[in-house]
């Protein structure tokens, strides 16, 4: 039971992913909803690397895959920072609230 | 002994990863907040660390800690009059439940599937067959491309978007 293996990192992962859900759910503030977005990534990484040590340790395609998440998550950040500042010009505000000019 | 000590780091990791993640959402300043998660990042990389994935836990140093970070912290200073977070709605009482809710099931499926696990011995370097599956011929070279270009139009959008008119 205390010896670590495979399923401990899954654990983890998992916790961290509901963390970050429960963030990006009540968060108002929107740097912080795509600082748990981030979390969220993060621990999908987590569960791609331990399942790739532990079932094929030999083949690296779960590392390789965790590089394009990484890639993607950058990307991401990238764009949504940048519709964050564009909205932030307009509203004077980074609340969620204040966050509905695509409501008809 | 071996076993004792990685268990223990895997321990202390995984509480300050935790902890740090809750930081994140709970404290009210976001700057805080912002810290909370570099240090969740750097966590992250001991965790790649321990998972002998030593390619990614430098590559999680260098882009995570290293430039998301400093993008996320940029953002906040710039929209800086809301530096104090908003309490949080009702929705938490909603939200909690389902997050609690998410960690059971997994769990659960974590816990109930026998895995098949390997028990050949990790790759000590990975740096190099990591390039040969990136860039090799039975490998990710299109993805690798395509990665590329996902990158360069996210980078021509954010500047699109964020241009003044």
């Amino acid at each position: 039971m205390f010896t670590v293996g495979l399923m401990h990192f899954l654990i983890l992962s998992a916790a961290l992913f509901a963390i970050g859900l429960f963030g990006v759910i009540t968060q108002r503030n929107v740097i912080k909803v795509i600082m748990c977005l981030e979390i969220m990534l993060n621990a999908v990484n987590i569960a791609l690397i331990a399942f790739s040590q532990a079932v094929a340790p030999t083949s690296l395609t779960g590392q390789v895959f965790a590089i394009f998440v990484m890639v993607v998550a950058a990307a991401e950040v990238a764009v949504g920072i940048a519709i964050v500042f564009s909205i932030y010009r307009n509203r004077e505000s980074v609340d969620m609230e204040n966050f509905n000019i695509l409501k008809w | 002994m071996l076993d004792l000590t990685y268990s223990l780091t895997f321990y202390l990791m995984a509480i300050i990863a935790v902890a740090s993640a809750l930081g994140v959402i709970f404290l009210r300043d976001v700057f805080r907040s912002a810290l909370c998660l570099i240090l969740l990042f750097m966590t992250v990389a001991g965790i790649y660390v321990m998972l002998h994935a030593d390619f990614l836990a430098v590559v999680q140093i260098l882009v995570y800690v290293g430039a998301i970070s400093i993008l996320i912290i940029v953002a906040i200073m710039l929209t800086r009059d809301a530096r104090q977070g908003q309490p949080m709605g009702k929705i938490k009482w909603i939200a909690g439940p389902v997050a609690l809710a998410l960690i059971a099931v997994i769990a659960w499926g974590v816990l109930n599937t026998p895995f098949e696990v390997a028990t050949a011995a990790p790759q000590e370097e990975t740096v190099k067959p990591l390039g040969n599956l990136l860039f090799g011929n039975p490998g990710y070279l299109l993805t690798t491309e395509i990665a590329a270009v996902l990158l360069l139009s996210a980078i021509l959008g954010a500047i699109a978007v964020i241009r003044e008119k």
